[in-house]
């Protein structure tokens, strides 16, 4: 059954990504410099995973334009950020600007 | 200076605080439920549409956990894809868990293999996003596995419980999937990302990540996201190697 083979096959890859490094850090030291690289890992991946699903929103074609409202939502949710310094109220606040902006778009 | 971290595991202070620590855990990451929320019911409700089976759905979510791989698993289930193009594409997707786990271990070496294993198997960017300032700014004396913990199990239940929401309502309200609740994954990510936003270096690794990850958009199985968080990192640093007063 594939879906099985899928399955178990995600699980592996997966559990591998988040676990492999352990059993090998015994043999590794932790410098400064080391430590210092790795604090730019967050913001780094968030961007990756955030900048092409509000600007590719179909995942094909670059849409920059005031009909994106994936894009605009994003600019809502930026500022509703800057604005409230509160995680909670920046997604209930950009989600809430995204789906009456969406509500418009569709007239 | 280099600095070596013990390597054997070392009794830390928890005692009666395990409890409190695991629910402060669990209401830290409680924004990040809510914006995970509506994206676990997406990826139920669209998983019937792209010819996953209800039982497959729920063991991804059981056994995989892992919400943007399972999302692009979807569509390429959809598009018709081989298994195990899939599965060489959540690796790649899900590579960045690597980078959180490398930066976890000063913490996760200290703890014995029962706490190792799980806590790897729920690490997600929210739990990453909400343990590590844990880590790095609470006491330091002090055992945070607990609060990882809650952390953890508040975000996998959640998961579980909206895919299966997700399933029921698709097979209810097959329209639900266009009413666009997957801005629910930038938003959260907008809102995680922000405090981070403290000076011109990470100004620019995240500036210069975003840029790259659209220019490597075409890249085959998702390679781009990891070409542009190496190019977002590599940028940080030298950013921050040009002006140390910044810091």
């Amino acid at each position: 059954m594939n879906e099985i083979y899928l399955i178990a096959g995600m699980m592996a890859v997966t559990f591998f990504t988040r676990y492999a490094l352990v059993p090998l850090s015994g043999k590794m030291t932790f410098s400064k410099r080391l430590e210092r690289v790795l604090s730019y890992v967050p913001p780094a991946v968030l961007s990756a995973i955030i900048v092409p699903s509000v600007m590719i929103p179909d995942g094909a074609n670059i849409n920059l334009t005031l009909d994106n409202a994936y894009l605009v939502g994003a600019i809502i949710t930026c500022i509703a950020g800057w604005l409230t310094k509160n995680l909670l109220a920046t997604i209930v606040l950009g989600m809430t600007g995204f789906l009456l902006y969406q509500w418009i778009l569709m007239g | 200076m280099a600095q070596v971290l013990t390597r054997s595991p070392e009794k830390l202070k928890t005692g009666s605080n395990a409890f409190k620590d695991f629910k402060e855990g669990a209401r830290d990451t409680f924004p990040l439920l809510v914006g995970a929320l509506p994206f676990g019911i997406i990826f139920g409700t669209l998983a019937a549409a792209n010819g996953l089976s209800f039982a497959a759905t729920l063991g991804m979510s059981i056994f995989v956990f892992a919400g943007s791989a399972q999302f692009i698993a979807l569509g390429m289930i959809g598009a018709g894809t081989a298994w195990p193009l899939i599965v060489a594409t959540t690796f790649i997707v899900n590579l960045r868990h690597m980078l959180y786990c490398a930066t976890l271990l000063p913490w996760l070496t200290k703890m014995r293999l029962k706490w190792q294993i799980p806590l790897c198997f729920w690490l997600t960017d929210e739990t990453f996003a909400v343990a590590v300032r844990r880590y790095q700014d609470g006491d330091k004396d002090h055992d945070h596995r607990w609060y990882h913990l809650g952390s953890s199990l508040a975000m996998y239940s959640n998961w579980l419980a909206c895919t299966y929401i997700g399933l029921a309502a698709g097979q209810r309200f097959p329209q639900i999937t266009e009413y666009g609740l997957d801005f629910a994954m930038p938003a959260t990510f907008i809102g995680m990302l922000i405090p981070y936003l403290k000076n011109r270096a990470m100004w620019a690794a995240v500036l210069i990540s975003g840029l790259v990850s659209i220019l490597a958009f075409t890249m085959p199985h998702k390679l781009g996201l990891m070409c542009a968080a190496f190019a977002g990192i590599a940028g940080g640093i030298f950013v921050e190697s040009k002006f140390k007063e910044d810091k």
